[in-house]
């Protein structure tokens, strides 16, 4: 063992870790080629989804994702946001505030398939209680519930980063609000949410990259239709859910190359998504936003 | 509302109580005063309903779970369609294995890794795979799972441990590498500097400096590491695939506590619905006390 | 002291290879797929490994995830209880049998308030699921089930989420009892669904009619009779309202077959017959020698596929199976004893 076989291991794994990277776009791109010469990029406008008569569109997954990752961040966010300015602001520093964030980073742990548990036993009755209020079909799966539960699984993230941010709000700033007389809402209001903009942006990409791929949770709650959901209450299926629900069957080459095409989409969203997340993060960081 | 604290509202909050000294003044400010007042509250309301929410699903687990708890469950390996009795032994087994093989396969690769990023930090490849690796950090893992039945399972043709670990390394090994980097780069650098004007090669420093020092952090990290994939499901959809049966070849399927609670709740059994909460109690405490621990060792570090 | 632990690990692994290498004797087999004999399958393997001590891991995930497996050549049987078509053998590496295990039935269950027996015809079936008809009070259904308290609830239809046998016998016989369905949906394991669930498996359509007042589904006898499930009496071809019974498949099931056993028996004409009624299959490669298997593998698969057509059949009937009618045991036994190990046979 020398220096320069020291280099040349730890490089080799970083390489490796390159390598694997790109082994993965490689595999899902290949395997989508048929897709692309069958279908073209029509794949992706395309709302039928039918092995019967081999006809593949991806709209409806697309939409599924699109929908249930909004609702989620909807629902999430005024909560996510409040706990977190509560935890950076009210409680700064305190002992509540660590024991919160124990408390909430104990829940972002809980793994999908607990919380796909929970949604089925309590919120998919709320649901469908709600559905039959509202005249429609009291299936209790949906678009509705997978999203209440993605908006359960997403607090902690944006939560703990809000905290943080919260926190790091310069003491100078806060006590010179204070100093010229605002009351804390207004200082909260007028410094330290401007200030920590850019971490929420994170925040919110950050779980919504975690919402785009959660998988299990949202399987075990949208109803698995694949059809385009037209509504709220409607069932439907996202690109992670529909991989899970359909990959281990797909017989025909055409079927599980179109399996890969949702797999190519969905790793490039939540890899983009990711990225820009953390380059915020990386931002505020090392920066001085 | 006013932008910041210097904004033309604030401004003229002032200048009206220059303006005005006496007539404004005690209503404005008791407006403002209730606006406060009512921000708390505002804010309040959303921190309740999330602590009853998170704390409703902690007590449903802990309650239904400890329903289906006994000598058996523990002990027993899966029983046929409805037939009652039976336990989660072979899951528990399993995910022993399964999680305990993948985390030997991460750990040379995330260490090794790290430390090349956390002492090459400006080189161009430190930084396009600090990015990468960063990002992979939130790969879907059903997407590992697809991948991996393509380059493994069907190889290899048949489903394994030894692929599920693979899968569930996958998914380790960004985490811990982004972590252990982070320590690594936390150790001073005056450790570093010392040894090296001491003579000692930067390979030794490496592992005779800066991975003792680091122990903490490297245990912490691992800990986090394997609380996150114990809890993973998809990846082992493809690749370990299940089996009723107590085993520990590697070559073979094999079961694992995430791929029972998921199979158990689809069915339409009463008793099948128990065990699942029983293992979704004994996985979510696992990965509690592992978190819990971990954080504090971090802190503790830090 | 990194060196220890690095030749700490390599023993490890070592250690924990050595509990994987496989020995001359076989002593576990693999397969997977169908949901719909799976109580069945289960029961049978159970008795099997007591008495012959090889464990066989059975995962039910639905045909269509059966046959992709032996397709993938990743088990040693695939289950389906869809046949492989001709048009669809090129998909195999090589020339696969379909050995016929049982007969069961497809059963329409239902979650009502007060469990009403309930009378449905094909065409009946066939628009609820295409959506034409939205709440158990139809007049449709009110007038084969006169004198039956039907509620205004929204009807709720469940289908297979995973590529399915049980879903293509169902479709098979909507396909057969109405043109609509035949033109706008078709018949296959995995169908585009105008309206409804999904749910994975027998047992997670079993699960959700079990927990959804108004839902209907279809489901393998067997999870029908373990839940507790309302079932409807079908009319079949011949304009005879039938149950699912061990008589009544069996009577679905007793005709010509062909000498692959490869039929589909939806719809049947046996004036007795109930109508949705399905063999299903053990798929495996005549060749056994494929893939890196030992000739031990091979007989052990191949002794499997014995029993179960013979001393297996015993325990059909107590699941709400029916065992396989004479001559499909007779051309069972002389597909298995066609297959081969590099050419030779093996029984």
């Amino acid at each position: 063992m020398n220096d320069k076989r020291y280099f040349r291991i730890t490089s080799g794994a970083a390489v490796a870790l390159l390598l694997a990277f790109a082994a993965v776009l490689l595999t899902l791109a290949v395997d989508s080629m048929p897709t692309f010469h069958v279908f073209g990029l029509g794949f992706f406008t395309g709302k039928q989804w039918n092995p019967v008569t081999k006809q593949y569109g991806a709209l409806p997954f697309l939409s599924g994702t699109l929908l249930t990752s909004f609702v989620a961040l909807l629902v999430s966010l005024p909560l996510s946001l409040s706990v977190g300015i509560v935890m950076g602001e009210y409680l700064r520093n305190s002992f509540l505030s660590r024991a919160m964030s124990i408390f909430i980073n104990l829940l972002a742990s809980i793994p999908s398939v607990v919380y796909g548990l929970w949604g089925m036993t309590t919120i998919v009755p709320l649901v469908q209680r709600l559905e039959g209020a509202a005249g429609v079909a009291p299936y209790g799966v949906g678009i509705l519930s997978a999203s209440l539960v993605l908006a359960v699984m997403i607090i902690p993230y944006m939560a703990s980063l809000t905290a943080q941010v919260m926190q790091r709000v310069p003491n100078s700033m806060r006590e010179a609000a204070l100093a010229l007389g605002t009351t804390r809402q207004e200082m909260i209001l007028g410094v330290s949410i401007p200030y920590i903009r850019s971490g929420v942006a994170a925040g919110v990409l950050l779980a919504l990259g975690r919402a785009l791929g959660e998988t299990m949770a949202v399987t075990m709650l949208i109803g698995n239709a694949t059809r385009m959901p037209n509504s709220v209450f409607a069932l439907g299926n996202t690109l992670a859910s529909v991989i899970a629900s359909q990959f281990n069957e797909a017989e025909s080459d055409l079927h599980r190359s179109a399996m890969m095409t949702l797999a190519l989409v969905l790793f490039v969203l939540s890899f983009l998504t990711n990225l820009l997340g953390r380059r915020i993060i990386g931002k505020t960081e090392n920066g001085n936003v | 509302m006013s932008k910041d604290a210097l904004s033309r509202d604030a401004i003229s909050n002032d200048a009206a109580f220059i303006r005005n000294p006496v007539e404004e003044d005690p209503k404005l400010i008791k407006r403002r005063r209730t606006k406060n007042k009512a921000f708390v509250v505002a804010l309040a309301i959303p921190v309740i309903i999330v602590l009853i929410v998170l704390g409703h699903m902690l007590v449903t687990i802990a309650v239904n779970g400890s329903k289906a708890l006994n000598i058996d469950f523990f002990a027993q390996a899966q029983k046929p369609f409805g037939d009652p009795g039976g336990g989660v032994a072979n899951a528990i087994l399993g995910s022993l294995i399964v999680v305990g093989l993948a985390t030997v396969l991460s750990l040379p690769i995330s260490i090794l890794a790290a430390l090349y990023l956390a002492e090459n930090a400006q080189k161009w490849l430190a930084k396009l795979v600090l990015i990468l690796v960063n990002a992979l950090q939130g790969i879907p893992s059903i997407i590992v799972g697809i991948v991996i039945y393509t380059w493994l399972v069907i190889p290899m043709r048949g489903f394994s441990a030894f692929s599920g670990s693979v899968a569930l390394a996958f998914i380790m090994i960004p985490l811990l590498t982004t972590n252990m980097r982070e320590i690594f780069a936390l150790v001073p650098g005056s450790y570093r500097e010392a040894a090296l004007s001491l003579g000692v090669p930067q390979w030794r420093t490496a592992f005779g400096v800066i991975l003792p020092a680091a122990k903490q952090g490297i245990l912490s990290a691992t800990g986090l590491g394997v609380a996150r994939i114990a809890g993973e499901t998809a990846p082992l959809l493809f690749t370990a695939f299940g089996s009723p049966y107590i085993s520990t070849a590697l070559g073979k399927p094999i079961s694992a506590l995430p791929l029972v609670i998921y199979e158990y709740i689809k069915s339409p059994y009463d008793d099948w619905h128990q065990k699942a909460w029983g293992a979704a109690f004994i996985l979510v405490c696992f990965v509690f006390v592992m978190t819990v621990s971990m954080n504090l060792k971090k802190d503790k570090q830090a | 002291m990194k060196r220890n632990r690095i030749r700490g690990l390599i023993v490890l692994l070592l250690v924990l290879s050595v509990t994987s290498v496989a020995t001359a004797q076989v002593t576990s087999l693999l397969g997977s797929g169908a949901t719909f004999p799976a109580p069945l399958y289960t029961k049978m393997f159970d008795v099997y490994a007591q008495k012959t001590g090889i464990k066989v891991n059975y995962q039910a995930i639905g045909s269509s995830g059966g046959l992709k497996n032996i397709q993938d050549r990743v088990v040693d049987f695939g289950a389906s209880d869809s046949f492989v078509k001709d048009s669809d053998m090129a998909k195999y590496p090589a020339k696969i049998v379909h050995i016929p295990t049982t007969v069961g039935a497809v059963v329409i269950v239902y979650n009502l308030p007060g469990n009403p027996a309930l009378r449905l015809t094909g065409e009946l079936v066939a628009d609820i699921y295409l959506g034409k008809i939205t709440r158990w009070n139809d007049p449709a259904i009110k007038a084969q089930n006169p004198g039956v308290n039907l509620p205004s609830t929204p009807i709720m239809p469940v289908y297979r989420s995973d590529g399915s046998g049980t879903t293509f016998n169902f479709t098979a016989y909507l396909s057969a009892v109405s043109p609509e369905w035949s033109s706008q949906v078709g018949n296959a394991n995995s169908v585009s669904w105008p309206v409804g669930q999904g749910a994975a498996q027998n047992s997670g359509v079993a699960g959700v009619v079990k927990q959804t007042t108004g839902s209907i589904g279809y489901v393998e006898l067997a999870y029908a009779n373990q839940n507790k499930l309302s079932m409807a009496t079908l009319k079949n071809a011949s304009g005879n309202w039938v149950q699912a019974t061990t008589a009544s498949i069996s009577a679905a099931a007793s005709l010509n077959m062909p000498k692959d056993t490869r039929i589909v028996l939806a719809n049947t004409s046996a004036p007795q017959g109930y109508p949705i009624s399905s063999l299903t299959w053990l798929v495996v490669y005549q060749e056994q020698s494929y893939a890196g298997r030992t000739r031990e593998q091979a007989k052990a698969l191949v002794d499997l596929l014995m029993w179960i057509i013979q001393d297996g059949q015993q325990y059909a009937e107590a699941l709400d199976y029916a065992p396989l009618p004479k001559s499909a045991v007779a051309d069972a036994e002389a597909i298995i004893s066609s297959i081969t190990y590099g050419g030779q046979k093996l029984r």
